[in-house]
């Protein structure tokens, strides 16, 4: 166990990565979550105990590390995973927070939910089989999403006699797949799951294997250039105002900051109205700050009483956001019921709600090909397309490749209310 | 200071808050379930700070199973003196009385589950269309799957299988008539991150939560509290030690821990070294595999 001391500043000071983890049961995935969380002694001894008694139960012959994480009576009783499920450890280093998604095509939703939020994607392969469609779905999925980093995971080294040759094969035959694809950080990592290769101690059947081990990976990567850092963006959320004697005349506006930084001083113009104005203060509760960085809930005051409601945006002179209502979006379809070309959808995106129609379908993605389908243009659950909207009233946004929070929308059902889409603009 | 407010609690801070700004835009009527525990407390604070200098937007309801532990009630009521906040009771009791819920019986008898009856009870009685609850995805497996808007049909049922997609930071809280959501601004902190936030923020805790005398006995392996009302086995006895609270809930399935921690610093050196899960130590989730699954498809918290 870690003899660190966790009140130490240090310990309260620690940096947060967020991965996801694709590829089916069969490639080992939840045996590759159970053995980090195993050898990192992120697991403690009463999930050991009932995991223990459930593979006993269950007449397995080792302990199932796939149990600690497959959670839902259906999971455990079929032995897939059906839901993304969230885990959570942490080493003298960092915090991290797991995403695990299922690899089955029926779920690519989950996988889409699951990197949408991540720094990172581990993407397995069995050594035995090689790169095959589901490979070249997920790192699409990574690719389309912009997850900053890939690190492709070649499994069950162990069956394979750990043989550089078949290792080499893989990596090469994913880098030839995987030219049409953008990943700004990609990496290969020989591994067994399974008996601890390369997971979290540097394996001793494969010596010709030098590079770091996964939990290392993990340990070092850099993710402090993942946020958008240049473009001031703040997405009004909340109108702070009290009624109260003491702050009569309080008006904050409160928000996430989406993107780039704001500084008290600085001069801004606020969306739609293209009203201008000046920070007056930005406010953390009972204290102000003097800037707020990417992804920082603060409050932000103004000198002038200009008026700005939920939805509206506060971005920076010299540097605005497009804003349009027809919009070209690639999106990922969730819902049995299928895209329907005349229909119409509320929009939500940042913190403003809108309605839209659909303008045109350009084509539909095949995904184990990396082809653009336009002969047949439904796009149902799971599938992938490249659309036009016209939306009710201007977005103010940014291309998804540029900002992952600005650039993103969902699509609701307008009668169900059900989120039917993931839209990401291009 | 840039060091600071980039740290991983600073992170899961901003995105608690997030969650709770997005409730109060998007829902009429919120009610923030508080239990007195750690957590509720932690969303307490979260909860100021995220609209300070604006009271908070939400009613604290409490769930009251009759079998609490005398600090947690004197906790709430000085918190909700001190916020000017509202707050409004659920009582386990009542619906016993009324014949809505049935008290069992037996040695492991305990309210936890009746709890339900009364929070969609309570849900309906004062038409909450949103209620935030502390639940973290680390306490257990079936809360690992839990979305942060999670969405409950009319009967307060949760289905697992068929949960909305969350992406981004994109919630979707649109619901029919007679639904309603939970919200969980917690769902990304563990223990750990709980713990280290209270040291950071100075947040005043109650004293359960640190080591005291205390009557008790152990059963199954865990240390529960004595009280009047508790039946015990022949080959049990109580004794009394010094213990503390990992969780507090109801009395009758809140496990102890042997303990001399009596500061935060104390507090997470021994969760550190520790080889339990904070619910280990609760009764209530030994009962199956599933135990937590089904009462959360049934409407608990």
């Amino acid at each position: 166990m870690f003899e660190t001391d966790f009140s130490s500043e240090a310990y309260l000071n620690m940096q947060l990565l967020r991965f996801t983890t694709a590829g089916s049961v069969d490639d080992g995935k939840s045996t590759l979550i159970g053995r980090l969380l195993y050898d990192s002694k992120s697991i403690f001894e009463d999930q050991l105990e009932a995991v223990e008694r459930d593979s006993i139960r269950r007449g397995n012959e080792q302990i199932n590390l796939a149990l600690l994480t497959d959670g839902l009576r259906a999971e455990r009783e079929q032995g897939i995973t059906i839901d993304v499920a969230y885990r959570y450890f942490a080493t003298p280093l960092r915090k991290f927070i797991i995403a695990d998604t299922p690899g089955h095509i029926q779920y690519t939703r989950n996988m889409v939910t699951g990197a949408s939020t991540s720094n990172l994607a581990l993407v397995l392969i069995d050594a035995r089989n090689g790169v095959y469609e589901q490979t070249i779905r997920h790192s699409y999925i990574a690719h389309l999403l912009q997850i900053p980093h890939l690190i492709i995971c070649v499994n069950k080294m162990d069956l394979m006699e750990y043989s550089e040759e078949t290792f080499n094969k893989i990596r090469e035959d994913f880098l030839a797949m995987s030219a049409k694809l953008s990943i700004p950080d990609l990496r290969f990592l020989p591994i067994s799951a399974l008996n601890g290769d390369n997971v979290v101690h540097p394996s001793e059947n494969m010596p010709w294997y030098t590079g770091p081990t996964l939990l290392h990976l993990l340990e070092t990567i850099d993710i402090t250039s993942d946020l958008n850092r240049i473009d001031p963006r703040f997405p009004v959320q909340y109108v702070i105002r009290p009624i109260s004697d003491e702050f009569h005349d309080y008006r904050g506006y409160a928000g996430r900051v989406a993107g780039g930084s704001f500084a008290k001083g600085d001069h801004i113009i606020a969306l739609p109205g293209m009203k201008e104005s000046t920070i007056e203060s930005i406010d953390l509760f009972e204290t102000s700050v003097p800037q707020a960085l990417t992804s920082e809930s603060v409050t932000i005051r103004l000198t002038d009483d200009i008026d700005i409601s939920r939805g509206d945006m506060i971005v920076k002179k010299g540097n605005l956001p497009s804003v349009n209502q027809e919009i070209d979006i690639m999106i990922c379809w969730f819902n049995e019921k299928p895209l329907n070309p005349a229909g119409k959808y509320i929009i939500r995106h940042t913190s403003r709600e809108a309605r839209c129609l659909i303008r045109e379908i350009d084509f539909k993605m095949d995904i184990n090909t990396l082809e653009h389908n336009r002969k047949d243009l439904t796009i149902g659950m799971n599938d992938i397309g490249k659309i036009r909207i016209k939306t009710t009233q201007p977005l103010f946004f940014d291309s998804y490749f540029k900002n992952r929070i600005t650039g993103s929308l969902v699509l609701v059902d307008e009668g169900t209310f059900e989120t039917v889409a993931a839209g990401m603009i291009i | 200071m840039t060091a600071y407010r980039i740290n991983h609690l600073s992170e899961l801070e901003n995105e608690s808050i997030y969650v709770m700004r997005e409730v109060a835009a998007q829902f009429e009527n919120p009610a923030l379930l508080f239990s007195g525990g750690k957590d509720s407390i932690v969303m307490v604070h979260l909860a100021r700070k995220a609209f300070w200098p604006q009271k908070l937007p939400f009613t604290l309801a409490h769930i009251d199973t009759g079998h609490n532990f005398e600090e947690t009630l004197v906790y709430r009521d000085k918190l909700v003196e001190e916020l000017g906040a509202r707050l409004v009771v659920g009582s386990v009791q009542s619906s016993i009385d009324e014949g809505r819920a049935t008290e069992e019986s037996g040695f492991n008898a305990s309210r936890n589950v009746l709890q339900t009856v009364t929070l969609l009870d309570t849900i309906e009685k004062y038409k909450f269309d949103v209620a935030i609850g502390g639940g973290r995805r680390d306490e257990e497996k079936a809360r690992a799957k839990e979305r942060f808007f999670s969405h409950r049909d009319e009967f307060g049922q949760w289905d697992p299988k068929n949960q909305r997609p969350e992406l981004w930071n994109i919630f979707n809280g649109k619901k029919r008539v007679g639904e309603h959501f939970r919200v969980f601004p917690l769902s990304n902190w563990t223990e750990m991150d709980v713990w280290q936030y209270i040291l950071q923020e100075n947040i005043e805790m109650p004293s359960l939560y640190f080591t005291h005398r205390r009557k008790a006995f152990l059963r199954d392996g865990v240390w529960l509290a004595w009280a009047p009302f508790m039946k015990l086995k022949p080959s049990e006895t109580v004794i009394e030690d010094d213990f503390r609270c990992r969780t507090i809930g109801d009395i009758t399935c809140t496990g102890l821990s042997p303990s001399k921690a009596d500061s935060l610093v104390d507090i997470i050196r021994e969760i550190a070294a520790t080889r339990v899960t904070e619910r280990g130590g609760r009764s209530d989730d030994r009962r199956s595999e599933a135990a937590m699954e089904d009462r959360k498809r049934e409407g608990y918290f």
